[in-house]
C-alpha cells in the first residue's frame, strides 16, 4: 500500500472510467416520483454502490429528476458526504470532533497520513486506501476515535493505530 | 405479528397483553446496544450471555434485549439487570458465564464489574447509586436503557403511544395551549418558545403542512439526539404525531445526519412498525388524524442545521440557507408552512402532554423549564449523556455527574454550546445553565454538547479548531463568513505559530466584530463566539503566546520542545523505537535525549512512556 498521494479534487483515475449503468438505472428505479427532493437520498444510494459518485451517474439522475445536470453537481460537490473521485477499498477516518480534538485526535492524523503518505481527504494512487477525517460522529465517550470501514476504534493509541493500519495493509496484500 | 390498533381501546388492551407477556419472565437482562457500547463490543456480549443462558437452562426465567443507550459510554459495555437495577461495566464476553452463573441462576453481586466513583473509590452495585445517575433527573432518557428501540410492542408495554390518546381526547387546541404553558423552548439551540412556533403554523393559511424533526446534530461533541433516535425512536414519532394533531399537519420528515447509521435504521424500523401498528397513515386510532413520516438523509454539512438551509437541502438543492424574512411557520418547504423542531424537543412532548404543563413548569427554571441532556464529553472522568433539570449549574454536571477531571489535573475551561458557542473558565462553574444565562456569559446552550478541558488544552488551539471547523462549512454565500472566518483562523494560527503581536488580538476583535454584523446566518454572527469568549476569559493565555512566546499548556508546536527527564527515564527504549524520526537516541537501561533539530513534535514519545519522563515546555 505505497501511497503517491493525490488530494482532494485532483483525480486520480482516468475520467472515463465506463460504469454499468444497469447499476443507476436499479437504484433510481427505487425513486419513482421524479421528485427532486428524493436528490440527496439517491446520492447517498449512488455513492454506496459506487463508492464514489461517477459523473455518468450524477447525469443520469438528472435526467431522472429533470433537473439541470450543473444542479445535481452543484448538491454532490456541496456536502462533505459526497465524492466525485474514486474512493479506496479501505477508508480509515479519524474523528476531529471537539471531543477527540481535546484528547489528541490531531497527532493520530498526523501519524496516519504519515505513515501512509496520504493526506487527509486523499485516496492512495492504488485506490487500496482512503484517509479522511470527519467532523463527529457522535461517539465521543470513546474519544479519540478511529473508524476503519464503518468499524469504531475507541480509545485510541498510536500504536494501535500503526498496528490497524499495517493489518489493513496486509490483508490487501493478501486478496 | 400484525395488529392494527383500530382504537384507544384495542392500544389498551395491546398494552395489556404485551404487559402480561413480560410478567412471565422474572429477570430481564438489558445489554446497551447504543452506538458507543457496540464499539466496545456489546453485541458479542449480548450473544455470548444469550448462549449461556441456554447453556445453564434459565432461559426461560429470563428475557434478553439490546437496548437504547445508557448513557455512561465511558464504561461500556453496559450489562443492566432487572428489575433489581444492577449495572455492570466493561463487560467481556469471557464475563457471561459468571455473570449468569452467579447473578442470574444465583442472586450474587459481582463485585468486580460494578460502576467505580473515581472521586470516592466506591463501588455501587444498583444503576440509580451511580453517581454518574444519581446526580442526573432523567426524564426523556429515563427508560432508553431499559427498552429494545426495535420493538414498538416494548415501547407501548411501558405506557408509549399513551400521550397520542390523551391528546386525541384534549383536541389540537387543548394540546397546542397545553406545550405553550409548559414553556418548552427548541432543544436545537435558538431556545424558541415551542408552543409559539406551533401556533404559527397552526394558524397559517394552507391545507398542506410539514413538521419536521431536524436531527442533523451537527455540533461536534454532541450525541444526544443520536441517542435519542438510536434508542427511544418512538418517543419522537410519538411527539411529531402529537405536533401533527396540533397544528394540522399531514406529512412528517426527519432530517437525519448521515454519519448516525443506526439511528436511520432504528427510525426505519419505528416507521414500518407505526403504520403496521395503524399508528400512522389515515385514521390513527379510529380518529380523523391523518399523519405519515419519512425520512431525509442529510449530506454532511453543517449549516443545513439552519432552518432555511435545510429546508434548500430537503428540495434537493445546495443547503444555503436565505434571509427569512417570512417565517418558516408560513412558507417553508415547498412554500408550504413548516415546523421544525429538533429531536429533543419532539421526544419532551409525550411527556408534557401526559403529565401537563403544571408538572413539566415544576421542573427546572422560570425561563428555562424541564430537563436537558447534555453530551459531557473530553477531559472529565464519567463521559456520557447527564439529562439534568434546566438551573443545574455547570460545577454540578462538570464534577458531579462528571466526576471531575482525571488524572489529578486542573479544570480549565467547559466549551458549551458547540462551534458557536463559548468557553467558560472556572470562574462561571457556579453559573446555572439555562438558556438566557449562558447567553449572559458569552457563550449558549447550543444543543447540548459541553466538552470539558483542562490544564492541557490550548484555549488558542480550541478557537482555531472551531474557526477551521467553521470555515470549512461556511456555506459560501456571504462574504463576510466565507472570508472572515478563514482570516480569523489564519491570524489565531499567526498567533499560535510565533508570529502574532499585540496588533493581532485587536484586529481579531475588529474582524470577529464585522463578522458578526454582516452574516446571514447564525453560522457567521455567531461563529465568533469561541474566539471572543477565550479572548474575554483566557487573555493572559493568548498574551503569553504573544508576548513570551510560549504556549503554557504546551500544546502549539511552535512554541513548544520537546525533552527527556534524565531522572524519570527508565532507559525502556520505547520512545526511540516509536519515534518517527529517529530523533530519541540512549543506550538501553540508560537515560535517553532527543535532538531537537530533527524532532517533529509528533508527541507519540509522550504518549508512549509509562514513566511520565517526556516533558513539554
Amino acid at each position: 500500500m505505497r501511497c503517491s498521494a493525490a488530494g482532494p479534487g485532483r483525480p486520480t483515475v482516468s475520467e472515463t472510467q465506463t460504469i454499468d449503468t444497469g447499476r443507476v438505472e436499479a437504484v433510481l428505479a427505487r425513486y419513482p416520483r421524479h421528485d427532486p427532493g428524493d436528490l440527496v437520498n439517491i446520492l447517498h444510494d449512488l455513492q454506496a454502490e459506487f463508492r464514489y459518485l461517477p459523473e455518468e451517474a450524477l447525469r443520469e439522475t438528472a435526467a431522472h429528476l429533470e433537473l439541470a445536470p450543473p444542479q445535481v453537481y452543484g448538491v454532490a460537490t456541496f456536502y462533505h458526504g459526497f465524492h466525485t473521485e474514486p474512493r479506496g477499498a479501505h477508508t480509515c477516518t479519524v474523528c476531529t470532533g471537539t471531543a477527540c480534538h481535546v484528547r489528541g485526535a490531531p497527532r493520530l492524523l498526523e501519524q496516519l497520513e504519515r505513515d501512509t503518505g496520504i493526506p487527509a481527504g486523499g485516496t492512495a494512487a492504488d485506490l487500496s486506501l482512503t484517509v479522511e477525517e470527519v467532523g463527529c460522529v457522535g461517539a465521543c465517550a470513546l474519544g479519540p476515535l478511529v473508524v476503519i470501514d464503518g468499524e469504531y476504534h475507541g480509545h485510541m493509541t498510536s500504536e494501535r493505530l500503526t498496528r490497524l493500519v499495517g493489518k489493513l495493509a496486509d490483508s490487501e496484500e493478501a486478496s | 405479528m400484525s395488529v392494527r390498533l383500530a382504537g384507544p381501546a384495542e392500544l389498551a388492551r395491546h398494552r395489556e397483553g404485551e404487559v402480561a407477556a413480560r410478567t412471565a419472565h422474572q429477570r430481564v437482562v438489558a445489554v446497551c446496544g447504543g452506538s458507543g457500547c457496540r464499539a466496545q463490543g456489546a453485541m458479542d456480549v449480548l450473544d455470548a450471555l444469550h448462549a449461556e443462558i441456554r447453556a445453564q437452562g434459565v432461559d426461560a426465567a429470563v428475557s434478553m434485549r439490546a437496548t437504547g443507550c445508557h448513557g455512561f459510554c465511558e464504561r461500556g459495555p453496559l450489562v443492566l439487570l432487572l428489575p433489581e437495577g444492577t449495572l455492570y461495566q466493561h463487560v467481556k464476553v469471557a464475563d457471561a458465564a459468571e455473570i449468569v452463573e452467579k447473578s442470574l441462576v444465583g442472586n450474587e453481586v459481582l463485585e468486580r464489574l460494578l460502576c467505580d466513583d473515581p472521586a470516592t473509590g466506591l463501588r455501587h452495585a444498583r444503576e440509580v447509586d451511580v453517581p454518574f445517575y444519581a446526580h442526573q433527573q432523567r426524564i426523556i432518557l429515563a427508560d432508553t436503557g431499559e427498552r429494545d428501540p426495535t420493538s414498538i410492542d416494548d415501547y407501548i408495554a411501558t405506557g408509549g403511544y399513551s400521550a397520542l390518546v390523551r391528546a386525541l381526547e384534549m383536541g389540537p387546541e387543548a394540546v397546542l395551549e397545553e406545550v405553550k404553558l409548559s414553556g418548552l423552548r427548541g432543544r436545537g439551540g435558538a431556545g424558541f418558545p415551542t408552543g409559539r412556533k406551533w401556533e404559527a403554523c397552526r394558524t397559517a393559511a394552507g391545507d398542506l403542512k410539514y413538521v419536521v424533526c431536524n436531527a442533523d446534530e451537527g455540533d461536534p461533541g454532541a450525541f444526544m439526539d443520536r441517542s435519542i433516535l438510536e434508542g427511544n425512536p418512538h418517543s419522537v414519532l410519538e411527539g411529531m404525531l402529537i405536533g401533527a394533531l396540533a397544528m394540522g399537519a399531514r406529512e412528517g420528515i426527519v432530517y437525519v445526519r448521515q454519519e448516525y447509521p443506526l439511528a436511520v435504521e432504528h427510525l426505519g424500523i419505528a416507521l414500518a412498525q407505526a403504520r403496521e401498528r395503524g399508528l400512522l397513515g389515515d385514521g390513527i386510532l379510529g380518529s380523523d388524524l391523518s399523519f405519515d413520516v419519512r425520512v431525509s438523509r442529510g449530506g454532511g454539512a453543517f449549516v443545513c442545521g439552519e432552518a432555511s438551509a435545510m429546508m434548500a437541502s430537503l428540495e434537493g438543492r445546495r443547503g444555503v440557507p436565505r434571509r427569512r424574512l417570512i417565517h418558516l411557520s408560513e412558507r417553508g418547504l415547498w412554500g408550504r408552512p413548516t415546523n421544525l423542531n429538533n429531536v429533543e424537543t419532539w421526544a419532551n412532548v409525550p411527556h408534557i402532554v401526559l403529565r401537563g404543563a403544571d408538572w413539566y413548569r415544576s421542573i427546572g427554571t422560570e425561563g428555562s423549564t424541564g430537563t436537558k441532556i447534555f453530551s459531557l464529553v473530553g477531559k472529565v472522568n464519567n463521559t456520557g449523556l447527564v439529562e439534568v433539570p434546566m438551573g443545574t449549574t455547570l460545577r454540578d454536571i462538570v464534577f458531579g455527574a462528571g466526576g471531575g477531571i482525571p488524572g489529578g489535573k486542573a479544570f480549565k475551561a467547559v466549551q458549551t454550546g458547540g462551534p458557536s458557542g463559548g468557553c467558560l473558565p472556572a470562574s462561571r462553574l457556579d453559573v446555572p445553565v439555562d438558556f438566557d444565562t449562558l447567553v449572559e456569559e458569552g457563550s449558549m446552550m447550543g444543543s447540548g454538547g459541553m466538552i470539558v478541558m483542562d490544564e492541557d488544552t490550548c484555549m488558542i488551539d480550541v478557537a482555531k479548531y472551531f474557526l477551521r471547523f467553521l470555515a470549512a462549512e461556511s456555506c459560501g454565500n456571504c462574504t463576510s463568513c466565507r472570508e472572515g472566518l478563514a482570516c480569523l483562523h489564519d491570524l489565531l494560527e499567526d498567533i499560535s505559530e510565533g508570529r502574532g503581536t499585540h496588533e493581532t488580538i485587536i484586529l481579531i476583535e475588529q474582524l470577529a466584530d464585522a463578522v458578526e454584523s454582516t452574516s446571514l446566518c447564525a453560522l457567521g454572527t455567531s461563529g465568533v463566539n469561541p474566539v471572543l469568549s477565550t479572548l474575554r476569559y483566557f487573555r493572559s493565555e493568548y498574551s503569553a503566546h504573544v508576548n513570551e512566546r510560549r504556549c503554557p499548556a504546551g500544546v502549539c508546536k511552535a512554541l513548544i520542545t520537546y525533552s527527556i527527564d534524565a531522572e524519570a527515564c527508565t532507559g525502556c527504549v520505547l520512545c526511540a523505537r516509536r519515534c518517527p524520526e529517529n530523533a530519541i537516541s540512549g543506550e538501553k537501561k540508560q537515560p535517553h535525549t532527543i535532538d531537537p533539530e530533527l524532532c517533529i513534535k509528533c508527541g507519540i514519545c509522550r504518549d508512549v512512556c509509562r514513566y511520565d519522563a517526556v516533558l513539554v515546555q
